[in-house]
């Protein structure tokens, strides 16, 4: 057992008034996750707007399909104000469908992504993912020590995302620093989400205009030539959907691989049956997963209606906290155990429903190599100190420093 | 034994082709169906079960004969 397993002091009733982005629920929510489920399985807040927050899996589960009553308009967990001329701005009302969609629109955005996340569109980007790995290893491996998150893990998602949309690697810094002002520190602070936000959608702007001028193979230029209905889709939608790719295919998996580098880094006993049993990797992927879920998305409530007892009124958020239904002990055997052999694992990391995460063969894929590569080359490494790790939180949790050493 | 897919309630996850990939193709979409009439040869039951529990959105059932 780590230092991070044991149980904060209690500060606050996370049941009636629970803060997502405070410091002890970022650094370790699970003893929290395990009150509220036993306790009080649909918690309350009116920090950030008010929220509901669900924590048990079926509840989870039943919410998640149910997407007459939770709408997904409003994904994030804290209500952003627009800024007073948001209609002057040139790119006023785009979203990002279609993980911001209900059907039906939501039907066919879905549709016309899904093709190319494919387990077979993926896999085209694997060997250069493992080059990228290996590349981002040779940096750091003569020196005995690297920043498992900033010097790894958190390069390799805006390369791979990159390299789908056709942009050059170049841009992979400037991706990582956009999509964290937008929705690591900007979730709480609007001056920086703002001209991030603006930024990014420039750029894309840019760049989808150059494909209509002159079409390439990439993922732009093929989402350019998709037909709905039998026409192209609109701008607006199609700079939207790029604005979904960069930001939900970037510090998500970045997370993921950070989280799962930060269980190996203290557990030997892993990392030795990965390396004795590597045919386990997939089932080890999603045990990874399913104990380190990074994501946490919103929904909206259509109407007034009443879940689990509580009166959730219309236009209530519903926090989907799908890292906390993963843990659920009604669900798994042992869920705060990691078995990188678990056989049984239905987790939602990925969320459940019509909203499943249009992305995750490309995040398992990342996974899979990172770890693989990683191990590859360095098969014995621990955290350089423990008190170094920072963690970031809100919607998406997952290390943001990593300090680990090796012989 | 026969395996099936609910094509009302798949939504792709894909983990019962990385499971069973000998009882399971997918759509260019992503979404699964079972091979052929899903019969299930002899010797792969445990992965048609595997199949089963891993589905997060509850898609997959057995027809025993």
């Amino acid at each position: 057992m780590t230092m991070e397993q044991k149980a904060p002091p209690k500060t606050r009733d996370w049941a009636t008034d629970y803060d997502i982005f405070e410091q002890e629920y970022v650094r370790h929510p699970y003893p929290i996750w395990d009150e509220l489920r036993e306790n009080c399985p649909v918690a309350h807040t009116e920090h950030w707007g008010g929220s509901w927050m669900p924590t048990r899996y079926d509840d989870l589960f039943a919410i998640a399909q149910d997407f007459e009553n939770f709408s997904s308009r409003e994904i994030l967990v804290a209500p952003i104000q627009p800024p007073p001329d948001a209609e002057a701005s040139p790119f006023y009302g785009v979203r990002a469908p279609p993980i911001s969609s209900d059907p039906p629109e939501h039907t066919w955005a879905r549709k016309l992504l899904l093709p190319h996340f494919s387990i077979k569109a993926v896999s085209i980007y694997e060997e250069e993912t493992r080059e990228l790995a290996n590349s981002l290893i040779d940096k750091f491996i003569d020196s005995g020590r690297a920043d498992a998150a900033v010097d790894y893990a958190q390069q390799i998602p805006p390369r791979v995302i990159a390299s789908m949309l056709g942009v050059p690697h170049e841009m992979a810094d400037t991706f990582t620093g956009w999509v964290r002002n937008l929705l690591e520190l900007g979730l709480t602070n609007p001056e920086l989400r703002g001209p991030a936000r603006m930024e990014l959608l420039s750029f894309l702007n840019n760049q989808i205009m150059a494909r209509r001028e002159k079409p390439t193979d990439d993922l732009i230029s093929r989402l350019l030539a998709a037909e709905v209905n039998s026409e192209p889709v609109s701008h607006i939608h199609l700079l939207g959907t790029c604005l979904l790719i960069v930001i939900a295919g970037i510090d998500t998996t970045w997370s993921s691989i950070g989280s799962a580098l930060w269980h190996l880094a203290q557990h030997p006993d892993d990392r030795r049956m990965l390396i004795e049993r590597p045919e386990i990797i997939q089932n080890a992927v999603e045990e990874l997963l399913r104990a380190y879920s990074p994501v946490t998305m919103a929904r909206v409530t259509n109407r007034d209606v009443e879940y689990g007892g509580c009166p959730m009124k219309e236009n209530d958020r519903v926090l989907m906290n799908f890292p906390a239904a993963n843990r659920d002990p009604a669900k798994f055997e042992e869920p705060d155990r990691v078995i990188l052999d678990r056989e049984f694992n239905p987790h939602i990391a990925f969320g459940v429903g019509i909203h499943r995460c249009a992305g995750s063969n490309l995040a398992r894929m990342e996974m899979r190599l990172s770890i693989e590569e990683w191990l590859k080359r360095i098969p014995d490494f621990r955290l350089e100190d423990p008190s170094a790790v920072t963690w970031a939180g809100g919607q998406v949790r997952g290390p943001r420093n990593l300090p680990v050493v090796f012989p | 034994m026969k395996v099936k897919v609910d094509q009302e309630k798949c939504q792709g996850h894909n983990r019962c082709f990385v499971v069973a990939s000998e009882l399971f193709e997918l759509d260019d979409y992503g979404y699964a169906h079972e091979v052929g009439d899903g019969t299930v040869p002899p010797g792969l039951e445990e992965k048609a079960r595997l199949a089963v529990a891993n589905c997060p959105e509850r898609a997959i059932y057995i027809e025993e004969d």
